[in-house]
């Protein structure tokens, strides 16, 4: 008998995707939803979804975009896949947003991805540095991501080294991982047929307490130079070993652990002293920035809408930029539709003013890379000193 | 060869920290009986707090100990309101109970202290001292000294004392225990209180190396873990010792085993807990059990 | 005791009615929640069988759920077998697994062994990330979801779901089958006294390996449903967290019960959502909270708690034949009982 009842509910209720124009999206607001790691071992990145909620907070302050307030839903996924598969799910189904914007994590983007361009729901301007997201366009026309990926910042890098030293001799450290894999790879691929050689490599779990012993055998490589591909914890702990022991090389330490606050204070700024490292948006610390209108702009934002925030955190200007970006493709769209948004993302050509000038966000056929520019940047004991021109390492 | 001996050097260096804190894990095996799994996140709240009391303005030597003592108190709440009703019971619950404390003690300080990444000074000075074209830092020297002077202490505590004969009796067998007048509950109390500020001492040697963050003891634990199987669950030297050993041989092989390399070097304490085990589950140090059937 | 059996075909007849009827009531993301819940459910039973019926601590459960996942995954993606038939494979290849796992646990023994378990499943995402040209490493896998046949009447996510549950209730009915006969009396005679349980003839040695075997098996087919649902395999789904959250769903829903393993899976499914819901940075401290409260006054589990309630509610001779018994039997074992109102004579 249960049988047949199940039967029966089957026959009549199967269920229905009714195709609606494109939800998330009235006359008044748009529904944005992000999934980020604000719990677990990744939440010091959590500081991104605060830059961009404050971005969107100025947008709707001043009327939002086209006359829609942005409405930006985020979920914590604590940086595990299988939980931002179920937040995709529930941001798209439940919540309805029109787009999903600046999930973070490589894996976390990965795990979605099928599943996002399956149901041609905007996966837009993810926050990773992968270079997954502009290199599959074909497969994957609703993902986009945003930042310079590691093969454009490991050539800046290669770059500098050419200018500089260009018989360097160099020792990697790095993480055992994509974002690690992809930087060093990207490195060694751009310094093929120079002077610049790789004479050590020793990688690290993010699972390992400490990286002293691959930094002991690193030093004993003779190489001149560090290249220095780790998150900020293990950064901080690189640049604090190499400041005790007697190797002094120029130390190349990459954009996502060059944070002053998360990696050089705790190191010591002293022992920072000489890094150099590249950037692509402007640091809140700069002087040269302090009357800059895009920099007041932002600050006076973030003291408006999220006071407890540390405008020095260079996260939240991650968060902004992007979310600007985000702004601008939502104004360009020519019909209020999920596809209209992405053929405007992916043409792309503005100047945030948050990024250095010199760099711009473009996107066409053919280029999926949004940001493909960085500069070098050094830092002098106190803070960062850019140096140079813009570099740009187009795919 | 100054290559190896640089790598011993290394190694004994982190063997240390990975016996600080398995002292302290000793130190609630030797109360309770048990193995605590929050161990290492209730030395990294300590840890915490020292950190907190050095950006109130107190000098690092002060806030130290000051956090030895709160961590004294600490400990003996911790056994008092969370471990006390479960004394006795069955392994399974009281491994439930110190995973759910972990994953409290953990959460807990990010929500107070956030996520970041912060420095810790050493008590130690910096310099590094070169032995023959070896490097040894201070640090690493001071810290092997402190360690064995702690564990003096504690042999003296254990064997000369009377609180440290009640705490041995008591973890052999409370009834008996109790029927010579121990008072089992506050001997227990000492005991937490006793392996809380080891821990918080742990977490201060530790922290300058490794930086303070909250995940900063999660990597340590296995490690530690392992260095007390080895040296024997109830040997506080067996604890530093076994640091030392498996610090020494994790350097060694990654550095010489080429199928290990820097990215199955988590199998060292894997490999080690299971062949003890197996082999000599006492350690190296440790009594051996008996089972009476 | 019939009241008890047929109480617990009951209970075992309203949830399989509620089980059914969900995929109807609620739309594509809580179907597909509910769809991971049986997953993690197969798991905890397994799970369940070592450490509730047999005594065994396992802090290494992940570990098998992550070779049952991977197993589907890699024949998936790389070997292009169809995803039913990976099911048995993950099975078979993880049963293997826990074989090999069960030979320490021959000699080692108590929190020494959850040490053993503990360090396996540290070592699990490094050794994922090891094997990456079959693993994928860091990148993962990507896996097609499996899609509703035409000739059935169901969206996706509802189809799914009954294929999982086929699947969960054929799991669960083996287990209650288990642990009803014999090897059910030898797990329990073991998890009393090893000493005894040898002495009554009981192959200590077949009983452990085999038990870790069954309990990866378990964990396996949960893992490879799993895959189907979440459609992604990386290093970083299986970290400790979801050793722990087994085993956190094995003692909230009830050590040495079948039924327990849906109400531990609903915890761990749900409890991390809403907590984060409630406050993002809380999320962690409720759930922590939540568990050792669950030790302080649940220590049967939800299925214990069950049990109370029903034997509160059927007649009052049964609930004074039950204290009566109780009280001969040398008293309650359960902590701060509350004493029996009415005494009889």
């Amino acid at each position: 008998m249960i049988v047949a009842a199940v039967l029966l509910l089957a026959a009549g209720c199967g269920r229905d995707e009714g195709g609606e124009k494109s939800p998330g999206i009235t006359k008044t607001e748009i529904k944005l939803g992000g999934s980020y790691p604000f719990s677990g071992p990744a939440s010091a990145y959590k500081s991104i979804a605060d830059g961009a909620k404050a971005y969107f907070d100025l947008v709707n302050s001043k009327g939002g975009v086209n006359g829609r307030k942005i409405k930006f839903v985020t979920l914590d996924d604590a940086y595990e896949p299988p939980r931002a598969v179920q937040n995709a799910r529930r941001l798209v189904e439940e919540e309805k947003v029109f787009a999903l914007f600046n999930t973070l994590g490589t894996p976390n983007n990965l795990a979605i991805w099928d599943y996002t361009n399956q149901k041609k729901v905007p996966q837009a301007f993810v926050a990773t540095g992968a270079s997954d997201w502009g290199a599959d366009p074909d497969k994957h026309p609703w993902t986009i991501g945003w930042q310079p990926d590691y093969v454009t910042e490991a050539r800046t890098y290669a770059d500098y080294l050419k200018e500089n030293k260009p018989n360097a001799k160099v020792a990697v450290l790095y993480q055992n991982d994509g974002f690690g894999k992809n930087l060093l790879g990207g490195f060694e691929k751009a310094i093929g047929g120079s002077g610049i050689k790789v004479v050590a490599k020793e990688s690290y779990e993010v699972t390992d307490p400490t990286i002293a012993s691959q930094i002991s055998k690193l030093a004993a490589s003779g190489a001149d130079t560090f290249l220095n591909v780790t998150t900020p914890k293990f950064s901080a702990q690189a640049i604090a070993a190499i400041a005790k022991s007697d190797w002094k090389p120029l130390h190349i330490l990459n954009n996502v652990g060059a944070s002053k606050t998360l990696v050089l204070t705790p190191a010591g700024l002293d022992n920072a002293k000489g890094i150099i490292s590249t950037t692509y948006f402007k640091d809140p610390e700069d002087p040269k920035w302090a009357n800059d209108g895009a920099m007041r702009e932002y600050k006076a934002t973030l003291k408006r809408f999220s006071p407890r925030s540390n405008p020095n955190d260079p996260f939240h200007v991650y968060g902004w930029g992007a979310a600007r970006t985000m702004v601008t493709a939502l104004k360009n769209m020519k019909e209020p539709t999920r596809e209209a948004f992405m053929d405007a993302a992916r043409h792309l050509d503005e100047t945030p003013p948050i990024l250095l000038p010199g760099i711009e966000v473009k996107t066409g056929d053919g280029d999926g890379y949004p940001i493909e520019a960085m500069q070098i940047q050094r830092f002098n004991g106190q803070r960062w000193e850019l140096q140079g021109k813009v570099v740009s390492a187009e795919h | 060869m100054e290559r190896l001996i640089q790598t011993l050097v290394d190694g004994v260096a982190t063997g240390s920290l990975y016996g600080a804190l398995a002292l302290a894990v000793v130190l609630i095996f030797r109360t309770s009986g048990i193995v605590n799994f929050a161990q290492g996140e209730m030395a990294m709240f300590s840890t915490f707090a020292a950190w907190g009391l050095l950006e109130a303005g107190l000098p690092v030597g002060l806030a130290i100990l000051a956090t030895l003592g709160l961590s004294l108190l600490g400990g003996m709440v911790i056994e008092r309101v969370l471990m006390r009703p479960f004394e006795g019971g069955d392994h399974l619950t009281l491994a439930i109970v110190t995973l759910g404390l972990f994953i409290l003690v953990n959460s807990g300080a990010g929500w107070i202290w956030g996520f970041e990444n912060r420095s810790f000074p050493s008590i130690f000075p910096d310099d590094t001292i070169g032995v023959g074209g070896v490097d040894v830092p201070l640090e690493s020297v001071g810290i092997v000294v402190l360690l064995l002077a702690v564990v003096g202490v504690l042999y003296l505590f254990f064997q000369r004392t009377k609180l440290g004969l009640a705490l041995r009796a008591v973890s052999v067998n409370p009834e008996s225990s109790r029927l010579s007048g121990i008072s089992v509950g506050r001997t227990l109390m000492v005991g937490w209180g006793i392996a809380a500020l080891v821990g918080a001492l742990a977490g201060a040697l530790i922290a300058p190396r490794l930086f303070l963050d909250v995940n900063f003891m999660g990597g340590v634990l296995i490690y530690s873990f392992a260095a007390a199987t080895l040296g024997g669950f109830d040997s506080p030297l067996g604890a530093i010792v076994g640091g030392w050993i498996i610090g020494v041989t994790e350097d060694l092989a990654t550095t010489y085993v080429d199928f290990i390399g820097s990215d199955l070097k988590i199998l060292v304490p894997l490999v080690i807990i299971l062949v003890v085990l197996l082999v000599r589950p006492a350690g190296l140090f440790g009594t051996r059990e008996v089972t009476r059937v | 005791m019939t009241g008890d059996r047929r109480l617990k075909l009951g209970g075992f007849a309203v949830v399989l009615v509620i089980a059914l009827a969900l995929p109807f009531l609620f739309g594509a993301y809580q179907v597909g929640q509910f769809t991971l819940v049986l997953c993690y459910a197969i798991a905890v039973l397994g799970l369940n069988l070592l450490v509730g019926y047999g005594g065994l601590i396992s802090l290494g459960h992940g570990a098998f759920f992550a070779l049952g996942a991977y197993t589907s995954a890699i024949l998936i993606d790389k070997a292009d077998v169809a995803p039913l038939a990976t099911v048995p494979v993950a099975a078979a290849v993880c049963f293997a697994a826990g074989l090999l796992l069960g030979l320490p646990a021959l000699r080692i023994r108590g929190l020494y062994l959850a040490l053993v378990t503990l360090a396996v499943a540290i070592a699990v995402p490094q050794l994922i990330k090891r094997f990456d040209a079959l693993t994928g490493g860091t990148q993962g896998l990507n896996v097609p979801r499996p899609t509703t046949p035409s000739w059935v009447p169901l969206a996706d996510d509802q189809f799914l779901y009954f294929l999982t549950l086929a699947f969960a209730i054929v799991m669960f009915v083996l287990a209650a089958n288990l642990v009803r006969g014999r090897i059910g009396r030898a797990l329990a005679a073991m998890r009393e006294s090893e000493a005894a349980a040898k002495a009554t003839g009981v192959n200590l040695a077949r009983l452990k390996t085999g038990a870790f075997a069954v309990s990866a098996l378990y964990a396996g087919v949960g893992g490879s449903l799993y895959v189907f649902s979440i459609g992604f395999v990386a290093p970083e789904s299986f970290t400790l967290t979801i050793s722990f959250a087994f085993l956190a769903a094995v003692v909230v829903g009830g050590l040495g019960t079948i039924g327990g393993a849906i109400f531990g899976a609903l915890f761990i499914e749900f409890v991390p959502v809403y907590a984060s819901d409630v406050n993002e940075a809380l999320a962690g401290v409720i759930y922590g909270a939540v568990l050792i409260a669950f030790m302080f006054a649940l220590r049967d589990g939800v299925m214990g708690l069950l049990r109370q309630i029903a034997q509160a509610l059927t007649t009052k001779e049964g609930r004074d034949e039950r204290e009566t018994a109780v009280r001969l039997a040398g008293g309650d074992r359960r902590r701060g009982a509350a004493p029996s109102g009415g005494m009889r004579a």
